[in-house]
């Protein structure tokens, strides 16, 4: 009876159906739980349904490539999604207008933070060199990032695992900042958000309210154009620095 | 709906083909979105349809970052080497540009109402 089983998943796996059907189930499952768990940033839909693919990959012995042929055409959505962000974003106009001098200021320190912090930390705790490159440009969304680490000599796969990571982390953990920091305000919250944790803090914010949301997706826009825009010079001068200590 | 996506994917065509035309490291999706925003405040905002789709669309934002971050598996050697660093590196940094960001607006926006 097992040898059967084990045939058709072979079969079944060799085609794209099986990775995008999984990659549905498990995220509606994940969606579910998150629903049951009143949406507590802990139950991270994104976490949720990671852990349980990358489980049932791991015992069925099937490797990522195959699982990606199937899960690409909800990759691909990534692309018209961003785009998309837009539409949000517009309807944030007149607030946009009032408090742009603000808001480019706020940018330009947290996208620095992000990035530097990053290196410095990993440093300090002895991540290789490869792994620090990797590391500088995970707050901005996957395919920015990834452009960026392999311009900077890092590994885009990597990264955008790390990537991942970071807006999880970041969509977790937020909540718990503003509290201890008591930052009420919508407009803050969304754009402090979407500039550390890119998409998955965008997504998270769009659970909290519409304008939270729109700013996110603002942040994570700009800290996209920002970051690759600074980091080819920020951080190989870094590294040299790091490099030049004991 | 069929009209908004087709759109959309212009959108992101046009930002691709801007991104490789001025070789610039900006992805062509964020392109097609500053594009789209700029036609849209030329336009005066946009369709219901457009709207709607848009909505449907990001409601599951989500799920479209899975496939990606199923790629962890390829990366377990590495992770189980240097788990510590790299753990530390993404809580801290992130919380830290959280605070900072959130704290710098809220700051000077109170101060200019």
């Amino acid at each position: 009876m097992t040898p059967r089983i084990n045939e058709i998943w072979v079969y079944l796996a060799a085609s794209p159906l099986l990775g995008l059907t999984l990659t549905l189930l498990a995220y509606q499952g994940a969606a579910w739980i998150n629903q049951r768990c009143r949406s507590h940033p802990l139950a991270n839909p994104v976490l949720l349904a990671v852990i349980a693919l990358v489980a049932l990959l791991w015992l069925t012995g099937t490797p990522y490539r195959t699982y990606f042929d199937g899960a690409q055409f909800v990759h691909f959505l990534l692309g018209p999604a961003t785009v998309a962000l837009a539409i949000p974003l517009y309807a944030q106009l007149d607030k946009l207008k009032r408090m742009a001098g603000p808001l480019l200021v706020a940018l330009l320190a947290g996208s620095t933070c992000a990035a530097v912090s990053a290196v410095l930390v990993g440093k300090v705790l002895g991540a290789s060199d490869a792994t620090l490159l990797s590391l500088a440009p995970k707050s901005v969304t996957t395919p920015i990032a990834m452009g960026i680490a392999e311009g900077l000599g890092g590994l885009p796969s990597l990264t955008s695992v790390l990537v991942i990571l970071t807006g999880i982390v970041g969509a977790v953990g937020a909540r718990y900042i503003y509290a201890a920091l008591r930052i009420d305000n919508d407009a803050v919250r969304g754009f402090a958000l979407g500039l550390a944790s890119h998409g998955i803090g965008t997504a998270r914010a769009f659970q909290v309210s519409e304008q939270t949301g729109a700013f996110a997706a603002l942040a994570m826009g700009l800290n996209g154009l920002l970051t690759a825009l600074l980091l080819p010079w920020l951080i190989p001068p870094l590294m040299r620095w790091l490099g030049g200590l004991p | 709906m069929l009209g908004a996506i087709t759109l959309l994917l212009l959108f992101q065509l046009a930002g691709e083909a801007v991104a490789l035309y001025f070789a610039l490291p900006i992805p062509g999706p964020v392109i097609g979105m500053a594009l789209l925003f700029a036609a849209l405040a030329l336009r005066d905002g946009p369709s219901d349809e457009l709207r709607n789709t848009a909505q449907n669309l990001l409601q599951h934002l989500s799920l479209l970052f899975v496939p990606a971050g199923v790629g962890v598996m390829l990366h377990m050697q590495r992770m189980a080497d240097e788990w510590l660093p790299i753990l530390v590196a993404v809580v801290a940094s992130t919380f830290a540009a959280i605070a900072v960001t959130a704290l710098l607006l809220q700051l000077m926006t109170r101060r200019t109402p």
